[in-house]
């Protein structure tokens, strides 16, 4: 008899040698005789403990981690397929408390599965949504979506049911379908592991969007940065299509959908949608003028769903079970569950999915366990490049949209980057800059001019000249870039350089509050 | 103008065949563009005239797009690129200090490559692996929680700078 060893393929744990576990468990099984049937599956997002090897056993899986090359004979040696007592053992992988505190429902199979095996798929509840989806009514399937209440998770929190119902009463001969998938901010890789580790629930739910709205193409814009994306992705692809789950006759339904991979190439502010679509119809990513609406005249000018690839991966398992079921999840306005990405100087970083209202301090500590350095948090920035940055007085926020807006801050796509009290908020203020200056497609004059000056006054700022002229100068850029900016990027650059400035006066060089205004 | 001037004929061969492949695609550019730097590890500039003719477009326009992504290139890259994560999660976890390293390591800036020609080196940001900061690309390979003496030993495994 075969025991199964799991070992994931995802690229954070490709990158902490995870191929070379598996080649030598390979090895050791055959040099000891023991058959052995090896998967690679998803990461279940505990990354201190990549490598982690999942053995199957009569109670459930048992996890071993983090697992080097070198310890793996070591195993063997404790008969580690058939009992636990390795020092590596961490029981069963289910019982973890890190795990097993989370609401997984977009991320129900992450981990668990092999990625691009479409029966392991179906095994785990796959391809429910879409058979539901194929029984409904367009507008049926978009009225799922409005009642469960789910927001873009790209960031902007738009609410989903109402993009798709735009595009679903723009009449059109062609309409097409985007994911956006160039997860560009740093600190965010929920995207990065849905398309990694199960690939069939993204194409699951642009196929529901496709037969919602009546669009028979869909376009995945992914950034080049993601490999082991693109590969999965279009493996998973290729097999909807031998499988009769995406082409001409979907399921013998008589509708019609197709799905490409198309790359990026480097460039920031592809993440916007409008600059998405430049890209994709080939040209410079540069931001386009709103409106019109993306859903009226999008893509090739014809009526377009944008949405995250959360967003997207979050509609299977409401056509499954229901809207309503989906809102239950959550607080307020935000409904459901949203995938945290956990970041930067933490000891226990990884993805926890949970229902919205869990507070920040919650995350950081009892998910988080404090900073990796052992040193005190001093800052943490939310949402990506484009969020602020809370000081611990702001912990106990409330991760909600809403509750994020109220304290001038952006909950964005979920990822949450610590910095231990080393950190120069000076210098992350000026960088934000710096990265704004980088990545500006440089249509409007706020962004294309103003993040270099933004630069060169902090630069001033940082070395102490004239402060009391530079500060109000920042502050008034920050203004202009604010309410004069085509797009996010100039218009958001400030909550991190302003929200640095507000709550660290002294790493600006200033006394305190009062003076910072 | 269809001419792709002074590369060989090898690969302007080559690069017709990409385009020819691609060239009917919606959108067809970037993926063309894509399709050439796998093939050649760069744009040369003497193809650009050729995309622009199957494109219909002018050659103010492919050159344009090229340059305004980062990750295409006009100049031939090293042996091996070597992508350094500079974003913020990375610089939480000391990624400065290793990009301090890195440069004096290869002897080398941003956007440069070795005078050897083993290594390229192009600052990324992002690389999805924040959970295991700092991070970065050798060549296909990806690295997590990369400290100076990690990054000496991937050098020393993947190059040949001694």
């Amino acid at each position: 008899m075969s025991i199964t060893i799991y070992v994931p393929c995802d690229s954070a744990a490709l990158c902490l040698g995870a191929d070379k576990v598996a080649s030598r468990i390979v090895e050791e099984a055959e040099k000891r005789n023991i058959t052995i049937n090896l998967i690679r599956n998803g990461s279940r997002g505990l990354f201190w403990l990549e490598p982690l090897v999942e053995v199957e056993t009569d109670k459930g899986r048992i996890a071993y981690g983090p697992v080097q090359p070198s310890e793996v004979s070591s195993l063997f040696d404790a008969d580690f397929l058939t009992g636990d007592t390795h020092p590596l053992a961490l029981g069963l992988t289910e019982e973890l408390p890190y795990l097993k505190k989370q609401e997984r429902l977009t991320f129900a199979r992450v981990g668990i599965t092999d990625p691009v095996n479409l029966d392991d798929y179906l095994a785990h509840d796959g391809y429910r949504g879409l058979k539901n989806a194929l029984a409904m009514t367009g507008a049926d399937i978009v009225k799922h979506v409005t009642d469960s209440g789910l927001r873009g998770r790209g960031g902007a929190a738009f609410p989903t049911g109402i993009k798709w119902n735009t595009v679903l009463n723009t009449a059109s001969e062609q309409k097409y379908i985007i994911c956006n998938a160039d997860e560009g901010d740093s600190g965010t890789y929920s995207d990065r592991m849905i398309m990694e580790d199960d690939p069939f629930v993204l194409i699951e739910g642009m196929t529901i969007a496709g037969i919602a709205v009546g669009a028979t193409q869909g376009y995945i814009y992914l950034r080049v940065e993601y490999p082991h994306s693109f590969q999965a992705l279009n493996t998973a692809i290729n097999k909807a299509y031998e499988t009769g789950y995406l082409g001409d006759n979907i399921l013998n339904s008589g509708l019609k959908f197709d799905l490409e991979v198309r790359l990026g190439a480097g460039a920031y502010i592809c993440g916007e949608e409008t600059s998405l679509m430049e890209s994709l119809e080939g040209k410079r990513g540069l931001v386009r003028f709103k409106p019109p609406l993306p859903a009226i005249s999008g893509l090739f000018g014809k009526p377009t769903v944008v949405n995250n690839v959360i967003s997207l991966a979050s509609v299977p398992i409401i056509l499954d079970k229901g809207g309503e079921y989906y809102k239950n999840y959550g607080m307020g306005r935000s409904r459901g569950t949203l995938p945290i990405q956990l970041a930067g100087n933490l000891k226990y970083p990884g993805l926890i999915e949970l229902a919205f209202g869990v507070t920040l301090r919650e995350l950081l500590y009892d998910y988080g366990g404090g900073s990796a350095s052992g040193r005190p948090i001093k800052a943490v920035q939310v949402g990506g490049p484009l969020g602020a940055y809370l000081p611990e007085s702001q912990f106990d926020t409330l991760v909600d949209y809403e509750a994020f807006a109220a304290i001038w801050a952006v909950l964005g796509h979920g990822g949450i980057v610590a910095f231990d009290d080393t950190v120069d908020m000076a210098e992350m203020a000026r960088y934000s800059m710096e990265f704004c200056k980088i990545e500006s497609c440089g249509k409007c004059t706020p962004c294309r001019i103003g993040s270099t000056r933004g630069m060169e006054v902090i630069e001033d700022i940082m070395k102490g000249h004239d402060l009391n002229k530079n500060i109000p100068l920042l502050r008034d850029l920050c203004n202009t870039l604010l309410n004069g900016s085509l797009c996010a990027l100039g218009g958001m650059t400030p909550y991190p350089v302003l929200s640095a400035l507000n709550h660290f006066p002294a790493d600006f060089g200033i006394a305190d509050q009062a003076d910072a205004a | 103008m269809t001419g792709t001037g002074n590369i060989n004929s090898k690969v302007q061969a080559n690069v017709q065949a990409i385009i020819a492949s691609l060239k009917d695609k919606p959108g067809a550019l970037l993926p063309i563009l894509h399709g050439i730097q796998d093939e050649l590890g760069y744009i040369p500039a003497e193809t650009v005239p050729a995309i622009a003719d199957a494109l219909n477009l002018s050659r103010a326009e492919v050159h344009g797009c090229i340059s305004f992504y980062h990750y295409f290139r006009d100049t031939p890259p090293g042996k091996t690129t070597i992508h350094l994560c500079r974003a913020e999660s990375c610089q939480a976890m000391g990624s400065k200090a290793l990009e301090e390293h890195v440069k004096s390591r290869l002897g080398i800036d941003y956007h440069e490559t070795t005078t050897d020609g083993a290594f390229s080196l192009e600052p990324v940001y992002c690389l999805g692996l924040c959970a295991c900061s700092p991070s970065m690309q050798v060549g296909n390979e990806v690295y997590g929680r990369v400290s100076a003496e990690s990054f000496d030993n991937t050098i020393k495994q993947v190059g040949s700078l001694s």
